[in-house]
């Protein structure tokens, strides 16, 4: 998810270009403060009138304890982008009074099906305190996210490379995601010239369970996408997986062995992620393997 | 006359002859012998064991007996920093010469001062590449006394040959030369690289002289411009600033748009058919053509590919994949940056080759017919594919044709990469401001909004699309833009040709005309 401050408009015009999965524009943190009004009345704007593509759009609207987070909310929930982060969650309370103006403001413009999803950001130490009950707070909640650099300036540390004093945090916040099947990603990496540091820590945040990281340059975009997509020889092996329980299943056998090794239902739901990442349409290997 | 893209293409024009008419990429190359009046090379003599050194540039211009009406070259293999062709010039002035005709290879912002020779008439006619900087602006509202020629690489080869172009006094800069005027650019302190357009001039000029700062003891060895040829030498302390010549490494762009561009045009290439073992490549050494280099790079170790050969301007990060294996050799007509220099020398895999070898449509060996992929800029396109890279957005020369039009007609793939819009100017246009290279030679452009194959090439377009490239037609690409930029008005031009761009074979391509106020 690539991060896009809401007040710079020639990088939201080309926000759908560059490969994302999504992007994120930013009403909170990336504008000054004598810059939010202009931020969202562009934001606003540039939602109704750019075309993002295939990304997926979310923005970042400013915590309900400022001036800001409720002028956030009335002028982008009309539009329905994607979905709607909202910042430095602390309390399953934060969740409900945010939830609670979302809704007025849809039922006000007569959304009666809303589509937007919401994201919770996770920046504080109260915040990973009470990630589990935060997680499970909304039915709308599709993704948990956790921000490293608000975290640390809370916790008095100093982010390193090794993220050793977020580590914690990440792997407490994975957990509380996982437990309520939402998709965990991952804080941003500051140095936007070191490909290594990024691939490094990348690698390390897939193995722990997040499901993506925030960028905030363009270029950090192939080297996300390398490490979190399965290489040929992965998809190959997944794809064998997957169609050989297919076909096991029919046969009433829940257990069976590939080159040797056994396939059981974790086996299998680990071919099932890889398959997904990849974007190989499950009904297909479905009917191949019938 | 109307030429085969549209253009009202004027029969004669005063100063510089008739005029043909472009007729398309190949209709003018007739294969084999081609009938012209070739031009043979001027017969010279010199008596035993007389110095061929002067004291000064100013002694060896005299001694080449300049005359009003003549013609002047000199290369642009100094880039930026050349110091030579200004020199050259004031010398010819201080002598009351008037009239010249100046045929260098390229022009750069090193020849700003030119335009001073142009407005009080000591230069007239110009033959070139390309120009930019004050002297594009000088000749864009119609400064110079006759319309400027901009041709191709390959096309300036020809003008020799053919005697479009008849050198009488070549001016060469060398980074290394003896006393007989044997003479190199890959080594000595201002070393620049490769000598390959400059090679043409030695040959074909009736008075040649070399220009360096590092008289060496004969013989000067390895060298590219041979003695024969040579009529002067003169030694000096600088042929110009050392800091622009040997610019440097040439560092992939940081633009993420560039970038992205870049990744496309890598994967373009990646399934084209054409990305197997023994693939050659040229790609430019700007934005996001050069990053193209950086990804090919990682796709071809990706996939264990090794190609045949690179060619073209040639630079470091070229000289990069070539140590690493990825290509077998590299062909060097012009090397973009210092650290190719020892390569250029040390490397017998980088062959230098003149301007001749690497692009003149008539002979039978022009590297650029053996070319499967070139990766090129522009200005702008338009729907029919054609590139401008010599116009800008206000009718202002102020580009290079350089190999572009030369490559994209002998390349397999030709992709061209630029961004759908810069600021508010869409890139995408009806018709481009000025025609260089004719759409019928490229094959994909390639934005960051999309990949557009020409029509002509529907196997291309299906290939991509089954590798999942984001395949748009051209007109829709333009639409899409122009919702986001709108269409900018219609430029107010002068009715006065200041330039003629001529194809690589000889042929007006487009005409150029002025501009009536250049802010």
């Amino acid at each position: 998810m690539l991060y896009i401050p809401g007040n710079n408009p020639a990088m939201i015009q080309q926000a759908g270009v560059y490969g994302c999965d999504a992007v994120l524009l930013d009403l909170e943190d990336a504008v000054a403060l004598n810059q939010k009004d202009a931020a969202r009345i562009l934001v606003r704007n540039m939602l109704k009138t750019v075309n993002f593509y295939d990304t997926e759009v979310c923005v970042r609207v400013n915590n309900f304890h400022t001036p800001f987070g409720l002028t956030d909310l009335e002028e982008i929930v009309p539009l329905q982008p994607d979905n709607i982060r909202f910042p430095k969650t602390e309390t399953v309370a934060d969740v409900k009074e945010f939830m609670k103006e979302v809704r007025r403001i849809e039922k006000e413009h007569g959304i009666k099906n809303p589509t937007m999803t919401i994201h919770v950001m996770i920046e504080t130490a109260k915040g990973v305190a009470n990630v589990y009950d935060i997680a499970a707070a909304d039915p709308r909640i599709d993704a948990i996210t956790i921000g490293g650099q608000d975290l640390t300036a809370d916790m008095g540390i100093i982010k390193t490379p090794d993220g050793v004093g977020i580590d914690y945090a990440r792997k407490r916040i994975v957990m509380a995601g996982k437990a309520n099947d939402l998709d965990v990603l991952d804080t941003i990496f500051a140095d936007v010239n070191d490909d290594e540091g990024l691939r490094e820590e990348t690698e390390y945040i897939k193995k722990i369970g997040f499901a993506g990281k925030a960028l905030i340059n363009p270029r950090q975009v192939d080297v996300v996408h390398d490490v979190f997509n399965p290489t040929e020889n992965e998809v190959r092996k997944a794809y064998r997986v997957y169609s050989e329980f297919i076909k096991n299943k029919k046969a009433g056998i829940g257990v069976f062995a590939i080159d040797g090794k056994m396939v059981d239902a974790p086996v299998v739901q680990r071919a099932i992620t890889v398959l997904e990442y990849a974007k190989i349409d499950l009904k297909e290997i479905e009917k191949n393997a019938g | 006359m109307k030429n085969a893209i549209g253009v009202e293409i004027p029969e004669y024009i005063e100063g510089l002859g008739k005029l043909e008419p472009f007729q398309g990429v190949w209709k003018s190359i007739i294969e084999d012998e081609v009938p012209s009046t070739n031009i043979s090379r001027t017969l010279k003599a010199k008596k035993p064991h007389v110095s061929k050194l002067c004291k000064n540039l100013e002694e060896a211009v005299k001694r080449c007996k300049p005359f009003d009406g003549m013609t002047v070259t000199c290369h642009h293999h100094l880039r930026g920093g050349d110091g030579v062709l200004m020199q050259t010039i004031k010398i010819l002035d201080e002598m009351g010469i008037k009239d010249i005709t100046l045929a260098s290879s390229s022009l750069t912002s090193a020849h700003d001062g030119l335009v001073s020779y142009v407005e009080k008439g000591m230069i007239t006619r110009i033959f070139t590449s390309g120009i930019r900087g004050a002297l594009g602006d000088a000749i864009s509202v119609g400064k110079l006394k006759y319309p400027a020629i901009i041709h191709s690489h390959g096309g300036r080869v020809r003008d020799f040959l053919t005697g479009r172009i008849k050198p009488d006094l070549s001016v060469l800069a060398a980074s290394a030369a003896d006393e007989e005027g044997n003479a190199t650019g890959a080594h000595g302190p201002s070393a620049f690289g490769s000598m390959g357009y400059a090679d043409i001039d030695a040959r074909y000029s009736r008075n040649v002289i070399i220009v360096t700062d590092n008289l060496v003891e004969y013989p000067c060895v390895p060298c590219t411009v041979r003695q024969h040829f040579i009529d002067y030498v003169v030694k000096v302390d600088s042929i110009g600033d050392a800091t622009k010549i040997a610019s440097g490494t040439t560092r992939i762009t940081n633009s993420p748009m560039d970038l992205r561009i870049a990744r496309i045009a890598a994967t373009v290439i990646e399934h084209s058919g054409l990305f197997k073992n023994g693939m050659s490549f040229q790609v430019g050494a700007g934005g996001a053509s050069l990053a193209v280099a950086k990804f090919l790079r990682e796709d071809m170790k990706r996939k264990n590919i090794i190609g045949s050969f690179m060619i073209g301007g040639v630079t470091s990060y070229g000289v990069d994949m070539l140590n690493e294996g990825l290509f077998h050799s590299i062909f060097d007509v012009q090397s973009f940056d210092a650290a190719v220099s020892s390569s250029v020398l040390n490397n017998p895999n980088h062959i230098e080759i003149s301007c001749d070898q690497y692009a003149n449509p008539n002979n039978c060996g022009s590297m650029t017919n053996k070319l499967d992929v070139v990766v090129l800029g522009a200005l702008e396109v338009d729907v029919d594919f054609n590139v401008n890279v010599i116009t800008g957005s206000s009718g202002e020369i102020r580009g290079a044709s350089g190999g572009h039009s030369d490559t994209a007609s002998g390349a397999n793939l030709t992709v061209v990469v630029c961004p759908a819009f810069r600021g508010r100017l869409p890139i995408v246009k009806d018709r481009v401001h000025t025609v260089v290279t004719p759409g019928e030679s490229v094959d994909v452009i390639v934005t960051e909004r999309g990949v557009c194959v020409n029509p002509a090439k529907p196997n291309l377009a299906a290939k991509l699309k089954e590798a999942g490239v984001q395949v748009v037609d051209i007109r829709d690409l333009k639409e899409e833009v122009e919702k986001m930029t709108g269409v900018p008005a219609e430029k107010k031009l002068g009715d006065q040709i200041v330039g003629l761009v001529e194809y690589r074979d000889g042929t007006i391509i487009d005409v150029i005309y002025n501009v009536k106020n250049l802010s």
